[in-house]
Formats: structure tokens, sequence, C-alpha cells
């Protein structure tokens, strides 16, 4: 096997050292009835060529080079080039989580200038390392706001990602927290006379979303001010952090969570990502996950390590502030290097791109006769009403086209609307040929209701 | 530096800043295109605007480079070399899963693209998943589960939820005082207490401990096999039969399976659950802390239990997502699972094929052995039944001289290897927990154990150096404490005040 | 090394006892043993203490440990300034590093030991 650095005679003078004439010997602590003893019913390893081939063919069989105008929490936005060639350094790469700060400085002080990073698109004091998504950030971040105030009642946005509240569902089953929702309002908003009515006493925390997961700008100041009034910590989860180039960061929370894909991940079929928490300074050891502190060495250097680790597992076991020990610092340095790259004033204008991506193809829907389901203000994500969708996908797909997700699946009040994304990446052509299709489609499923009414 | 250090040599480059003190006014590494349609209206945004990111960076691209190509130099990998960490399995990480993950077709497909335009991504969590079952002997899988203790959660949420269609979902889990630190806090969150089982005098479980704490308010056992001693469970069958008799289930923690492919299958010895690191047993590279992945395979019992996707084969003979399973104990993540790793992982197996896995698995464990070998002389061997694809020592006898385990690792990085596994687990005091993996080749091993022989030497006649250690890297041992007591955990512009 | 006026209990707290006001400590093995102290969570004033029970944290970089109260009481002061300054309890923990003040509800522990005993319980403890 090619990944074996041992010649025949090097193995056959490690076993006699190790005083063994076979290598079965060394598994004679295993019970014999307990031994496979034929070999895995897999096949015969394969070459680089053929291994290449599988996928390649596999890749074929997925719509990989079509326009996407699909978000919903995995945005298609362009990677630089310098974000793989700089992940690509098998230092970073192929190195452990950095437990020896001496030889690992390289990671730690990327993940510090992450941790900075996303202390500066989100307005809060401090972040943690990474978690593993933005759907597992939101439990994460409802345990800790449950721990920072030991009330046991979160108030949920309904306009959070679906996927993201049923994972939260799943994480909480046995951990006694009682959960309850706020429904939307017209503009496509979180309620906020609902929020006020529910709110109380009992409530631990707040979560909204925002941009929400129909792409509507939250009013996070209200919101907060409301969650504060009752003694509710007040919990964002981002989804789409692009939108925080231009977008007022939600600096009034008190725990901003949430997705960093956006930011230089591949899209990769759903993962891996990379969650955040982010927080203010007083909740700092309620926090989940690995966190990166600046320090000196013996000689008085700056050096970074891993610290207040006495919070997570491998310390207090089971009662830690999470589970978490893997995290995804390779993506988090994605987000690093790719928010380098933008810099100051090019995230301020990828972001204003996506904006005006979004408001060119609202115009061209509406102006094919479609109506938008919110009126509230949208970042690059928007909803178009629909008298049912059935057959636009295989319409669109002929066109090299991935385009809006059928909310019905989510939302049964929603039933055929569908939810579009239009990043920098959307093409002014391709956005007109996808309006096309969809009014074309609209028409001749109006067409055949009326003729059956 | 010291004569008896053979190869490892201090080198030379740049100290770099943060990537904000390189920051200045005007630079930049970003083009967009022009925009092919109006500017954006800024104020249809409902004045929830902000201004450009005060602190953000303002660099250009060759900087970026350098920057980073710098901090990676001051990082160890298993590029670099051999990666000693116990129970981590720090293995090579082949390169055409990289090129394979980064496909155009594979890396850049949404997660929401209808399932007809998905197929291919379909047929790889399927080839991946009858892989692993035929590996592991189990019935049923799931490869949602982000990493290691997030298969642990989801597992332990699944016996949950199988008991209680039995009638009593318990309250306990049996944890052994060798396990992983994540054991515990997986158990914690799927509304379990834990109870710790002592090992017995040759690190293993004793039986009758296991019998008198085995009741009917005993979910699982869980159980890491080989222990993280490194020691098979030779009595797993009777082990399993005492927890099935009291109606409770067997977890595996799978850290260690990398000493059990191709040879033994948790199916045949009676796990009811177990879960996978594919970024330690099947290759993916661990990125510095992640991404990984952590699939759990099932036995037929809890199979309905598993969570939301499960992928199914349709009459036509394509693949789909299935959501309709009532008993499912939900969703663990968004999406599918980390894919990228999945695809990585296929890759390896595809690589090594059947021939290939088992032969690494006897290559992991003779590595173990022969390092055990040719250190017993000079390290406190404290468990002495055989182990398979790790060891672990302790620092008993250097401890005489004021030397513990965490300065001995310190020292090796000065003999050019990433350390041990330090203190744990924790059964042993002092430990160094050694796992070679296969990947290291005789010269590598042979020059290791003399680095570890070397310092056993030093230990005693110049203890000092082993203290005081590393001496060859960019910089010196790190105050940790300094960290922990006034935390700086991110860069301001101004002094803090 | 440790005061003959003072209480000891096994989990490792000692205890000085003035008329009613009971003054609470991590005893200098304790400290020894956890190594460079960090982090410290103290009961708050007012808190209502009972002999036995958790009461507190002190956290080194890799440890943490819970402060289990030797005494029953009301807490009438607390030593804030150990937030600042954890080390002093690695420096003094038999003086400055103090950690609270109890008004006794109740009559002193039996379980409580002397200077001597408490040494003779550490050499025992170690002999394992």
């Amino acid at each position: 096997m090619r990944y074996i650095p041992k010649s025949p005679e090097e193995r056959e003078t490690m076993l006699r050292a190790v005083g063994c004439d076979s290598i079965d010997q060394l598994f004679e602590s295993i019970p014999s009835a307990l031994r496979l003893g034929r070999e895995l019913r897999l096949d015969r390893g394969r070459s680089e060529p053929e291994i290449l081939r599988y996928f390649e063919e596999r890749a074929a069989e997925n719509a990989g080079d079509f326009a996407c105008f699909v978000g919903a929490g995995a945005y298609d936005h362009f990677r630089p080039s310098v974000v793989d060639a700089m992940i690509s350094r098998s230092e970073f790469y192929t190195a452990y989580t950095p437990y020896q700060p001496e030889i690992s400085q390289g990671t730690l002080q990327a993940i510090f200038e992450f941790q900075t990073l996303m202390c500066q698109l989100t307005g809060m004091d401090v972040a943690n390392a990474s978690l593993y998504d933005g759907s597992t950030a939101l439990p994460e971040a409802v345990m800790m706001a449950v721990r920072a105030n030991g009330r046991r009642r979160v108030l949920l946005a309904r306009s959070i990602h679906p996927e993201y509240r049923q994972v939260l569902n799943t994480y909480l089953q046995h951990q006694n927290i009682a959960l309850d929702e706020i429904p939307w309002g017209n503009s496509g908003q979180a309620d906020h006379a609902e929020l006020q009515a529910r709110v109380g006493s009992d409530v631990s925390a707040v979560v909204l979303q925002s941009p929400n997961f129909f792409g509507v700008v939250e009013d996070v100041a209200a919101a907060t001010k409301i969650a504060h009034a009752a003694g509710a910590l007040l919990v964002v989860m981002i989804t789409e952090p692009v939108s925080l180039g231009i977008l007022h960061p939600p600096a009034e929370a008190d725990i901003v969570a949430g997705e960093g894909q956006s930011l230089g991940v591949p899209l990769s079929f759903g993962g891996p990502y990379v969650g955040f928490v982010a927080t203010r300074e007083k909740y700092i050891r309620s926090m989940p996950g690995r966190l990166v502190g600046q320090t000196t060495d013996s000689r008085g250097e700056r050096s970074f390590c891993l610290t207040l680790a006495t919070r997570e597992q491998h310390i207090r076991r089971e009662k830690a502030t999470s589970n978490i020990c893997t995290n995804q610092a390779l993506c988090a340095l994605m987000v690093t290097v790719y928010l380098s790259v933008y810099g100051k004033k090019g995230f301020r204008e990828l972001a204003l791109q996506n904006v005006a991506k979004t408001q060119y193809a609202q115009k061209k829907f509406l102006k094919a006769g479609a109506s938008l389901r919110f009126s509230g203000p949208h970042f690059n994500e928007f909803i178009v009403r629909g008298e049912g969708s059935r057959g636009l996908d295989a319409k669109l797909r002929q066109e090299r086209i991935i385009g809006g997700l059928d909310l019905g699946r989510f939302y049964p009040e929603l039933e055929g609307d569908r939810l579009f994304c239009f990043t920098e990446t959307a093409s002014r052509e391709k956005i007109d040929k996808l309006v096309e299709v969809y009014a074309a489609h609209e028409l001749t499923v109006h067409a055949a209701q009326q003729q059956r009414s | 530096m010291a004569d008896h250090i053979k190869k490892a040599r201090p080198h030379v480059n740049q100290n770099e800043d943060l990537i904000f003190e390189r920051s200045s006014a005007g630079k930049c590494a970003y083009q967009l295109p022009p925009l092919d349609v109006p500017p954006a209206d800024t104020g249809a945004l409902g004045g929830f605007t902000r201004d450009e990111i005060p602190g953000f960076p303002e660099v250009s691209e060759m900087e970026i480079v350098r920057h980073f190509t710098r901090l990676s130099t001051w990082n160890y990998g298993v590029d670099t070399g051999a990666y000693l960490l116990g129970s981590c399995t720090m293995k090579y990480n082949p390169k055409i899963n990289e090129l394979v993950a980064r496909l155009k077709g594979i890396a850049n497909v949404h997660p929401y693209q209808p399932q007809e335009a998905s197929q291919g991504c379909l047929k790889v969590l399927k080839l991946l998943s009858e892989s692993l079952l035929e590996i592991t002997g189990m019935d049923a899988i799931t490869l949602q589960p982000a990493a290691g203790a997030h298969g642990e959660m989801t597992a332990l949420l699944m016996v949950h939820a199988y008991l209680a269609s039995q009638g009593n979902p318990r309250h306990k889990v049996l944890i052994p005082d060798s396990a992983h630190g994540t054991n515990a806090a997986s158990a914690a969150m799927a509304g379990y207490k834990t109870l710790n089982l002592p090992s017995n005098s040759e690190g293993m479980v004793d039986l009758a401990t296991l019998e008198r704490l085995m009741d009917d308010d005993v979910a699982a056992l869980m159980l890491t096999n080989p222990n993280t001693l490194g020691i098979f469970e030779e009595r797993i069958a009777e082990i399993a039969r005492i927890v099935h008799a009291r109606g409770g289930l067997v977890y595996m923690d799978g850290a260690n399976m990398n000493a059990l492919v191709g040879v033994s299958r948790p199916g045949d010895f009676g796990v009811d659950v177990l879960h996978l690191n594919l970024h330690k047993t099947f290759s993916t590279p661990h990125g510095g802390g992640g991404p990984g992945a952590g699939p759990v395979a099932v036995r037929k019992q809890l199979e309905p239990f598993l969570p939301i996707p499960t992928l199914i084969e349709k009459p036509d003979g394509s693949l789909a997502l299935d959501y309709d399973r009532p008993a499912s104990i939900g969703r663990v993540r968004a999406f599918y699972g980390n894919f990228g790793v999945l695809v990585r992982a296929l890759a390896y197996i595809l690589a090594n094929g059947a021939e290939g896995l088992r032969e690494s698995t006897e290559e992991a464990v003779l590595n173990s052995v022969y390092v055990r070998k040719n250190l017993e002389d000079s390290y406190e061997l404290p468990y002495k039944r055989p182990a398979l694809h790790e060891c672990v020592f302790s620092d008993k006898r250097q401890a005489q001289h004021g030397v513990h385990t965490g300065d001995i690792a310190k020292r090796l990085i000065d003999y050019g290897f990433h350390p041990y596994t330090v203190s744990f687990p924790l059964i042993v005091p002092g430990a160094l927990m050694i796992e070679p993996t296969e990947s290291e080749s005789k010269q590598e091993l042979d020059l290791l154990i003399d680095a570890l022989r070397s310092i056993a030497r030093e230990a005693e006649q110049e203890p000092e150096t082993v203290l005081h250690a590393p001496h060859t890297t960019r910089i010196a041992r790190v105050d940790e404490v300094q960290a922990a007591r006034r935390p700086i955990l991110r860069w301001k512009p101004e002094p803090r005040t | 090394m440790y005061p003959a006026n003072f209480r000891y209990s096994k989990e490792h707290e000692w205890v000085n006892v003035d008329g009613n006001v009971a003054t609470v400590g991590i005893t200098e093995h304790a400290q020894k043993q956890l190594g460079d102290i960090v982090f410290i969570e103290l009961p708050g004033l007012g808190a209502k203490l009972e002999a036995g029970k958790e009461c507190g944290t002190v956290e080194s970089v890799k440890a943490v440990s819970e402060i289990y109260s030797p005494v029953s009481g009301e807490v009438t002061e607390v030593n804030t300034a150990l937030n600042e300054t954890p080390e002093w309890i690695n420096q003094d923990p038999h003086g400055k590093a103090w950690m609270f003040k109890v008004a006794l509800s109740a009559p002193l522990w039996d379980e409580l030991l002397s200077a001597e005993q408490y040494e003779a319980y550490l050499r025992e403890e170690e002999g394992h």
C-alpha cells in the first residue's frame, strides 16, 4: 500500500525486534472468536487515476456549474484564489488542535485574528474559535443564555432557519428548556407586539435571525429593548455574514451566533462550514468552544495559546459548557484569509453588489407581474409569491439555473412561495433568464388553473 | 544545540505581526467585476446600515500570502514529522483526497439543489455508508454528525429514544475512568447522569464492579475499545452480556478504531451503537482542530431513531433523502453532514481497499508495539498487558528528578517531534500517551526512540535542560497562566484600558 | 505551616473562628495541588451556606476545584480583591487570600480537623 512507508525487510526486522513471528501475533489480545478471519468485503485498492475518475463521474451527476439562485443558509459567493492557496499549506491543514503552543503559533495567531474579525463584524467584545456550523451554534447560544441567567424559557422567531430550529429542538429534548415561537408580521420582521406580549420574567432569551430566513433585516435594537426590559438576553443568529458589510451590526444584542460559510467556505453540499459565537465580555466564562488568548513566552515575546480551558469538556467533563472538542479551525482560517482579501473597502463593496443584484432581481420580478411576500428591507434574499411551482425546477435546469427554494417544505402557509438569493456572482443575463422562465411558468400554471375553474 | 539532537534544526523567517498591524489605508487585495446592474439603493435598507468597519484590515495580496505562509511555518503538521498524539490518530492525509474534494461539481454543490441534480453527492454518501457498515459490522448508519463529540451526543439521544420506546429511557450512563472527557459532557447533553466505572489493576473494565453498578437505571455503558491504554477489552463479550442482561446498551467510542479496521468488527463483539472519527481512522486532515466527521453506526433496533434525513433508494434506482421518519431523534445539524470530509474519507477507503485497510491497521499496531518495546527500559510502563495501536508510559522515574510528562513533551519538540498526549488517560498519573500510527517509517521511529531515551538520560543528568525546553522553537515556553488570568482574546487598535 | 488556631476540612478548606464570625479559605496543600490559580468564583454577600455544600470554585489553567463551605451561616464579607489577584491564593493562602466571612448559624461541624489532625490526614492521603 503506497501510504505505508516500510519495506518488507524493515517489517521483518521490526517484527523480530518485538519478538513476533507473524503480524497475527500482534493481535493475540483480541480473542480469536472476535477476529474477522476474512478480508473485508470491499474492492481492491484503487490507483489515483481511478479515484479521480470515480469522483469526476460523481461530480458530473451533480449540477455543478449552474447559476445558483438559492441561499437559505448556504451562499454562493466567489472565493478568491488566495483562500485555497493559503489553507493548502499542509502545516495548517495537517496540524492538530494547537495544544503545544510553541509549535502551533501559526494556527493560534490565525485564530486570534479570526476572533478579532468576528468581533469587528458583529460588534461584540469576544468571539470563540469556531463551532461546527450555524445550526449547532443556535443551541450552543441558547444553552449559554440559560447558563448566564438561569431562566429556562426561550422565545424564538419563526423566521429563523427552519433546520436550525429543528436542530435546537433535538439538542434541547432532555434539557428542560421550554421553547416558544414569535410569528412574523407583514413586513417579514418578527412581530414586536407579539414579542412584547410573550416576553416575561421567566424568559431567558429572545432569539432572532437577521437577515432572517426570508432575507428580511430585523430591527435588532428595538427587539433588544423589549427583551432587556423583561431581563431577558437578546440572541441574534446570522446566516449570511456578508450582510454585515453594509448592515448595522447587532451590537445591542448579548450573544451573536451563526454561520460563517459565506466568508470563503465552499458550498460543498452543506459542509464543512463554520459556526461561531460572539458575546459581551461579562459572559466569557459561559461560552462554549475553544478560545485563543494573547500572552508572552518566557523571553517576553508576544505569543498565543488556548486559554480559559476550564470551561471545556476535557477538564470539566459533565459540567462543561459544551461537549465540543473538534471544531472547524480550517474553515475559520478560510474566513480569516477571505476577510483579509476583501478588507475594509472591499467587504462593503461586496455587500453593496449583493444588494444591487437583489434589488435588480426584485424589480424584474415585479415587472413580470410577480408579487413579493414581504415589505421589509431585504439584503440578498426575498420571497416571490407563487401559485404552486411544480415543474419549475425542471424548466430552470434546462437553462442551467438552480433557483428558488419552495418554502412549502418548511412552512405550509407559504406553500408555492419561492425564496430566491442573488449574490455578487449573479449575472444580469442569468437573472433576466430566470425571471423569464419563472414568469412563463407562472402563466401556464395560471392558465391551467383558470381552465379547471 | 545539544550534540545528541540528531536531525532537528531551527530555521529562519521574518517575524509576522497581526494582519491588522500590517494594514494601512488604501491598500487592497481585491477587485470585483464591474456591476452589470444599477447600483444599490441603500435607502431601501430601512436605515439599518453601517459605515466601513473600523479596524478591518487593508492589505495587499502579496502581504496576505506572506502573512499566512509565514504563520504556517510556525506550525507543525503531519507533513512535517511524526505527530505522536495518543487517541488522535495523526496519520498521513493523502493528497488525492484534497484534489477530489475540490473538484467542480463536488465543492460547489448547493445543499438545496434539487435531489435529481445532486445524485453524484448522494452516491458518494451511499458508497461511504456501505463501506463503513462493512468495516464496523453494524446495520445502519448516519453520516451527519460533525465530529466525535457530536456523534456521541447523537448516539446517546438515540439510546434515549430507543429505551423510551421500550418503556423507560433510564437515567444513568456508565463511563470508565479511562474515558475521553467528551463522553461525560455528551451524556450530560443527552440528559443522562454519569456514573464512574473504575478500571481494574490491569487498566480494564472490572467485571465484578460492572456487575454491581449495572442496574435497571443504567441506559448504556460508554466503552472505548481498545481503551485509552491501547488495550483491547478481551472480555468484551461478557461485558456486553452483563449490560444487555439488564436491558442496557453498549456504546463504543470509536476513537481507537485504527487498531481494529479489517481485523475485528464492533458489530461482531456486542456493540449496539458506535461513532467513528473520520478525521482519525479515515485520514481526513485535522485542519488545526477541525473540521472532522463523526458518523454513528447502529444495530437494527436503533435504526428507526437515526437523525433525519436518511438516505434511501427509490424504486427507479435513484437516491433520495427521507425526512419522513416519525421515530427519529430529529435533526442534529443543518443539511447532511460535513460532506467535504466524507468525500476525503471515501477517497481513502477507495485507495486502500480491503487489503490496504487491514495492512494499515497491522502497521499501526506494529509501530506502537515497537516503540513500546524499545522504551520500556527508559520509562515506567504502568500497565503491562499487550496493547494495540498506542502505548502509555508514566513519568514516574523522571519525576524523581523533578521532570514531568509536560517537560518531556516540550523537550521532545527540540528533537523535531510533535509530542505525545500529555497527562491522559487520567488513570495514569503523569501519562505519556504515544500513538505512532502506520504512517511512520522505521527510520523515523528509531529517531523517536533515540530522542526519548536521550531525554530520559537528560532528566537524570541535566534536568534543567528538560525543564526549560523547548530551546529550538521560534518562541520559548508560553505563559499560559498569564493568558488565563488576564484574558486578551482579540486585537484592539488602542492599548487596553 | 498550618496555623494551630485554624480548623480544617477534608476538602482542604480552613476556618478561623472569631466569636460568631468564621473566616474561610483554602489550604496550602490545596493551592499546591491546583498550581497557578487563575480564576475564582466566591459566594455572594448574604448567601446562606450550609456546611459540606458547594459554594464556589477555584480554577488553575488545567483544573477546576469546587469550594465546599466548612461552616453553616450567612456570608457577611467577601474578599473581592481575589477576583483581580487570584495569585494571592498561591502566595498566601492562609493570610491575605482569605475568601469569605460567615456569621455562624450553627455550631462548628464535628468533622473539622485540628492542624495536627489535618497534617496527619495529608500524610495519609499521600501514602495512597
